[in-house]
């Protein structure tokens, strides 16, 4: 279900000095507690808009929904700009989102792909959270996974804390240790496919959760598609555009078709 | 003064209120369930179909715009048969009247949509002739008055239903083709699809949308469609579909003053999925206000200089 909420701004504050990323409390009640793990909130961002902003929800609670989120445009901006009790007009909770899983499972993000992650980090008995930042300046929000029992290792693309590498090294050394149920992955595209791609050869069930420029965010307009593998009734493959905004954000990894 | 009533007649077919809710913006209706029902609209004009199912374009197929945005959507859709056996009964069933939208690579594709079409209960065939985002088809077959009266004439030999040709604003005289329609026979027309607009990204020097070029729609384009219907109700008598724009009831009433007999809405809606029944609102007050009781009464009602 899809709701029209005008939610009450309760904070909004920047999360590090060195990078334009704000960490937005919005008092939004019939959102708050119909939202399920991995979806979106829509969000109008003000004059000189002609489309709402898609935001990853990062938890909920009681009330309200936390957003973390990078200011990249005029939107993000106009959201940014916003103050306590200031007034939000949201859709959501939008899509598809992350399926719970027993047994050990991982959170493996990149940059401001942690967000999305935490719910259903919270959500799992027994989550691990693999991060990777371009570099010690950017490493953030870590207590928000810390708090709830999730323990978090740490990689940076220039070795400025932590081991120096990617993301995807950590995964790998974890897969090979095995005992891996799940794997729950948000980050840059060429990240996520290389998360996808190490976890079919480990034969790892892999939730993926994607992004594209997004217009209605109801499913009626088609423009924020993600090309996927699908089986007709008679088990013959093709190709198949899916929106992001109902089908997904979060989508099988085996289903996507990454280019 | 006696009750208003928001009823038109349009082109033989009466919809409950002037307002329709226009081809790729609001899919098969299911998906503003939550806000309006389809059936509370005056119509619901469902995304344009094809012979055989449409992949559709790359992404990026979207990119905003100052008071807008650019699609290249490439007309992704799951083929006229699909709509008519999942989609079409319960849209009847819920008692929407249907505008069914329809493209194609040639002349025969047209027909032969339309031919299956004739043969349901849609209320309308709208004939996209204006479709900036393919290829081959779409906006070729609307750019050439020659061709626009030929495929006009052609497709409405293959069907019964009440035929509205949607034109294109990429044109250098828009009541040409206008004219051309209504001579081959059209029993309305709906203007105006996009208007053909790019977009660059600075960093990368790439164009946002993955098809390079793509339509502009939302209230940057609301003049010029004012300008064009505007034109065209002085140029044909058909009964006019008004669209491009429009984000208000009173942007909804300038486009009927300008001479539409009703309205589409979009872009708008994607921010306030309420939009639709929010116009129809209002524009039932404005009657109330200025003492009109048919919307036909403010159809062309422009007085220029």
């Amino acid at each position: 279900m899809n709701y029209k909420d005008n939610g009450k701004v309760l904070q909004n504050r920047r999360i590090i000095d060195g990078a334009q990323l704000y960490d937005m409390l919005i008092e939004c009640p019939e959102i708050a507690h119909n939202a399920e793990p991995g979806q979106i909130v829509h969000i109008a961002c003000g004059e000189g808009t002609t489309l709402r902003r898609p935001i990853s929800i990062c938890e909920t609670a009681g009330d309200c929904v936390r957003l973390c989120y990078e200011v990249r445009g005029k939107g993000t901006k106009w959201m940014a700009e916003r103050r306590e009790g200031d007034t939000v007009s949201l859709l959501g909770a939008l899509g598809h989102g992350f399926t719970p899983r027993d047994g050990k499972v991982l959170l493996v993000g990149g940059g401001i792909g942690i967000y999305p992650l935490l719910s259903i980090g919270k959500t799992c008995q027994n989550a691990k959270a693999l991060f990777g930042f371009r570099n010690v300046s950017l490493i953030n929000s870590l207590e928000l996974f810390e708090n709830n029992g999730i323990e978090t290792s740490v990689i940076t693309d220039d070795g400025s804390s932590g081991r120096k590498g990617f993301v995807t090294e950590l995964l790998r050394d974890e897969l090979t240790a095995g005992g891996v149920s799940q794997v729950y992955v948000c980050g840059p595209k060429p990240m996520m496919a290389v998360v996808a791609k190490l976890c079919a050869g480990f034969g790892v069930d892999c939730q993926v959760s994607m992004e594209e420029r997004m217009g209605c965010g109801v499913g009626a307009c088609l423009a924020c598609v993600c090309k996927t593998m699908f089986r007709d009734n008679e088990g013959a493959e093709g190709e198949k555009y899916k929106r992001v905004c109902v089908d997904g954000p979060v989508f099988d990894a085996k289903e996507i078709i990454w280019e | 003064m006696k009750a208003i009533d928001l009823s038109v007649n349009f082109a033989g077919v009466t919809l409950k209120n002037p307002v329709v809710t226009v081809s790729g913006t609001c899919g098969f209706g299911e998906e503003y369930a939550p806000f309006y029902k389809p059936s509370e609209l005056g119509a619901i004009a469902v995304k344009g179909m094809t012979l055989a199912p449409r992949l559709g374009n790359p992404p990026p197929r979207i990119a905003e715009t100052p008071a807008g945005i650019l699609n290249s959507i490439g007309l992704q859709n799951p083929g006229v048969d699909a709509f008519v056996e999942n989609e079409l009964p319960r849209l009847k069933a819920e008692g929407a009247c249907v505008i069914a939208n329809i493209s194609g690579s040639t002349i025969a594709d047209y027909c032969k949509v339309a031919e299956i079409l004739s043969e349901t209960d849609v209320d309308f065939i709208e004939m996209n002739i204006s479709c900036p985002n393919v290829k081959e088809g779409g906006v070729a077959f609307g750019t050439n008055a020659k061709t626009v009266n030929e495929i006009t004439s052609e497709v409405k030999k293959h069907t019964n239903k009440p035929l509205i040709v949607k034109l294109s604003p990429n044109v250098t005289d828009i009541t040409e083709m206008a004219r051309a329609a209504e001579a081959g026979g059209a029993n309305a027309l709906s203007l105006i699809n996009t208007l053909l607009g790019m977009r660059i990204d600075l960093k990368t020097r790439r164009p946002i949308l993955h098809n390079n070029v793509g339509g502009l729609s939302g209230p940057a384009v609301f003049p010029v469609a004012v300008r064009m219907v505007w034109q065209v109700r002085n140029a044909v008598s058909l009964p006019l579909l008004g669209m491009g724009g429009i984000a208000s009831a009173e942007d909804a009433i300038e486009m009927l003053i300008a001479g539409a007999d009703a309205i589409g809405v979009g872009t708008a809606m994607f921010a306030n999925p309420n939009l639709p029944m929010e116009i129809a609102d209002g524009i039932a007050k404005y009657m109330e206000a200025n003492s009109i009781e048919h919307v036909a009464d403010i159809s062309a009602t422009v007085q220029p200089w």
